[in-house]
């Protein structure tokens, strides 16, 4: 029995269903069933595209909440070229970037107190698009004496935006920071241009 | 660990073991070409495969052609990798114009995918065309599965066959496992990650406004952010499905479009472990055992268990250091503490750790975290199971052919034991098998540990790049960690996983060339040994079950199959392992 033939007719028959029928198809089915979710989740603010649902942002502004720290390079939050530290547990590269990290969120008069962990360490794909609640509580302050509102109020909208665990088991409760920056401009825009 | 943990964990075993019967019952239907619900679909599109290739398929072949035909297919593909790497900057779907892959990097990404490893020495969005992604990554992922599945096949029918020459038709067997088993399965996980939110488009990345602008390091303003896309959700089912584990992007599924959310995350984890678990059922279906099946199943359990154990209990300790700066890590109602250096805060450290010892238990070898970031003893989990040769669970169809091998060698020190010739499934254990059993365990040791003593000689260390004369340093972490590195790396090409300790810097003609040869080496010099064992137990006749026959369903046999993959693991890793993790473990609690 030949090996030729049917190595080279069978690999390009595979190749044609697999590298080319499947993805087409999955993408036909895609885009008609769930053209959002399939074209990156993009969210829009008076009809401009300001991100997308899943992919964080870089917040340095005092008035908004601030997402994880990202290791992208050459900046922070480059969606184009995802990547972690890769810092290892003992290197002291990590031990000053958290110290730094820390320095920064306590240099506003309004956070005080342990920050939780997930607040002060670089994620994995360095585009976590979301915060612990205790992370965003840990902000609320801050946040609220930057616009010039109370506490109670910008927590009232963090409550909101705290997505819990799926059914009550799966993943980690978290917010999402950009939608919740968002919300927080919607509500309290006029106080904000006043200030 | 957190009790929600323990919820998290136990519901997705329950979910796993729940699927091993139907799925394992079903694939056994297919090897054995007997009617399994799809043959109205996909019968006509298998036949007409069959006629324009000139496959008789039922002509069988002795293991030897088996064998020339599994390279043959392999070498196309990794031809076909390669220069399509070389060449995409001249190829359609390229919308960001990504130039051609240096020819280091493109061999090393063709070895890797051919040979089911799916190490990544590359970012995927700054380096991949869609069309090299669909075409040459994409069909490697259903291909080298297949391979994999089909060489486990023929073992399983040399195993159960008496007095026969044959050990089945390749091409039927890749055929059916591709068509039947992994096309079906990926278009549904395809179609469920969509929902999620993982993307699948041909269009460019498209460009978002910032809500606010920000500078860089060097004062520059930035307002934009790129957001990629790309046909990715079809990609990301196989290769958790496959156990292939190559990212569509840099952070793999730890990236927000690769898995969004706590669905899609463990609809991907219970993918990898799936048909390597499934396929235990299969295997005592056609040995006409089940117990057999179930028997080897539980071995893998036995060694998954504990360990994810350990992993999780490491990275919710969480680390020492950081948490002497004053920061919170206590697991607490608001957020999961831990060391979260490296994950992602929607999957946190019980999804993080889970993943991270299921896609190194399976050679699938996709990450939700980075690996380099855990705590000492966390991060010598994936490892040690890498080392323990991708028997506990393994590669789809690799794992379960280096468990029976080491099933092979169990029964063989059982029989030393008590001074009888050893028999498995009825077939005698006799020198050949054992010099070829021992071929398959001792050669991935040889060259991890070869490989790593090479490299920390002193062609792994430093780098120069085209663009500066400047050495740089290929490890990114100071003391035993940087060797870490490099042992991870070799543990994971020498064992066709692909997960990595990613800072190594592994993109340079050192690492590129060096970890690409061991992959194939290590999939390649398993698989035709293999072969000749599946040959020549399909020669034997049968020896009927007599009074010094050991049970190999019960479970004194898991007991010693769990000891000697253990042994020859510690055996062999221990000394490496106190050099790098636990020295390092040492060192971090120290005050």
């Amino acid at each position: 029995m030949s090996t030729i033939r049917p190595t080279l007719v069978l690999f390009l028959l595979l190749t044609l269903v697999t590298g080319a029928i499947y993805p087409a198809l999955v993408t036909g089915v895609a885009q008609v069933v769930f053209p959002d979710a399939a074209n990156g989740s993009v969210v829009e603010r008076n009809g401009r595209a300001v991100g997308s649902e899943l992919i964080g942002q870089l917040f340095v502004s005092p008035a908004y909440f601030w997402s994880r720290p990202s290791a992208t390079a050459p900046h922070a939050y480059n969606a184009a070229s995802s990547s972690g530290s890769n810092l290892g547990p003992t290197n002291p590269a990590l031990v000053d970037a958290v110290k730094r990290r820390i320095e920064a969120l306590q240099a506003d008069p309004n956070v005080e107190g342990p920050p939780p962990v997930d607040l002060v360490t670089a994620s994995a794909s360095g585009l976590d698009p979301h915060i612990s609640p205790a992370a965003a509580e840990y902000q609320i302050r801050r946040v609220a004496a930057a616009r010039g509102v109370s506490a109670d109020a910008v927590r009232e909208l963090v409550k909101a935006h705290i997505e819990p665990r799926t059914l009550g088991v799966l993943g980690e409760p978290r917010v999402n920071v950009l939608l919740l920056n968002l919300d927080l401009d919607r509500q309290f825009a006029a106080k904000r241009a006043a200030e | 660990m957190t009790l929600n943990a323990w919820w998290q964990c136990g519901l997705y075993l329950a979910a796993l073991l729940c699927l091993v019967k139907p799925l394992g019952a079903y694939m056994a239907r297919v090897y054995e070409r007997q009617p399994c619900g799809l043959d109205r679909l996909l019968g006509p599109c298998e036949r007409w495969c069959y006629r324009l290739a000139g496959i008789d398929p039922d002509r069988e072949s002795s293991w030897r052609h088996y064998a020339v035909c599994v390279i043959a297919v392999n070498f196309v593909g990794l031809l076909v990798v390669y220069f399509l790497q070389r060449a995409q900057a001249w190829l359609p779907f390229n919308p960001q114009t990504l130039p051609a892959v240096s020819p280091d990097s493109a061999f090393n990404t063709a070895a890797s995918f051919a040979s089911n490893t799916n190490w990544q020495g590359y970012g995927g969005e700054t380096t991949m065309s869609y069309l090299t992604q669909m075409l040459g990554l994409g069909v490697q992922n259903f291909l080298s599965a297949a391979t994999g599945m089909a060489v486990l096949v023929a073992l399983v029918r040399g195993i159960a066959r008496r007095s026969a020459e044959t050990i089945g038709n390749f091409w039927v067997d890749l055929t059916r496992s591709t068509l039947y088993i992994l096309l079906p399965l990926s278009l549904v996980l395809a179609i469920a990650l969509v929902s999620q939110g993982v993307v699948q488009s041909f269009a460019p990345y498209q460009t978002v406004h910032l809500l606010e602008p920000t500078s860089d390091a060097d004062g520059n303003t930035i307002t934009e952010q790129t957001l990629p896309l790309g046909p990715a959700a079809s990609q990301i089912a196989i290769k958790q499905l496959g156990t292939n584990g190559g990212g569509f992007f840099n952070a793999n599924s730890a990236h927000p479009y690769e898995n969004p959310t706590p669905i899609s995350n463990f609809l991907e984890l219970l993918s990898i472990l799936l048909i390597p678990a499934a396929l235990c059922y299969t295997f005592g279906a056609m040995v006409g055992a089940r117990r057999q099946g179930w028997a080897v199943l539980a071995a893998m359990l036995a060694i998954f268990v504990p360990l994810l154990v350990i992993c999780q209990t490491a990275e919710q300790a969480g680390n020492p250091r950081i948490a002497a700066l004053g920061v919170d890590d206590v697991a607490g109602s608001e957020h999961s503490g831990g060391n979260m250096e490296g994950k992602e805060v929607r999957f946190g450290i019980a999804n993080s750790a889970l993943w991270a010892t299921a896609t190194t238990a399976a050679s699938n070898g996709s990450v939700n975290s980075t690996h380099d970031s855990y705590t000492p003893l966390g991060g010598l989990v994936p490892m040690s199971l890498m080392q323990l040769g991708e028997v506990v669970f393994g590669g789809v169809g690799s794992g379960l052919y280096g468990m029976l091998v080491f099933a092979i060698i169990a029964v063989f020190i059982a029989g030393l034991m008590v001074g009888r010739t050893p028999e498995y499934l009825g077939k005698k254990i006799e020198a050949y098998e054992i010099k070829m059993a021992a071929l398959v365990v001792l050669i991935p040791c040889a060259v991890v540990l070869v490989g790593t003593a090479i490299a920390v000689l002193g062609p792994g260390l430093t780098y120069t790049t085209a663009d500066s004369p400047d050495l740089k340093q290929n490890v990114a972490n100071p003391g035993p960690h940087g060797f870490s590195e490099v042992l991870y790396a070799f543990s994971s090409a020498g064992n066709n996983n692909g997960s990595a300790f990613a800072g190594l810097s592994a993109n340079a003609p050192f690492y590129n060339v060096a970890l690409g040869v061991t992959m194939l080496i290590s999939r390649y010099w398993l698989i035709v040994p293999t072969l000749a064992i599946a040959g020549s137990l399909a020669r034997k006749k049968a020896t009927p079950v007599g009074l010094g026959t050991l049970p190999t369903h019960s479970p004194l046999f898991v007991v010693l199959l769990v000891g000697v993959v253990l042994l020859v693991g510690a055996l062999t890793f221990v000394p490496a392992l106190a050099l790098g993790p636990i020295v390092e473990h040492l060192q971090m609690v120290a005050p």
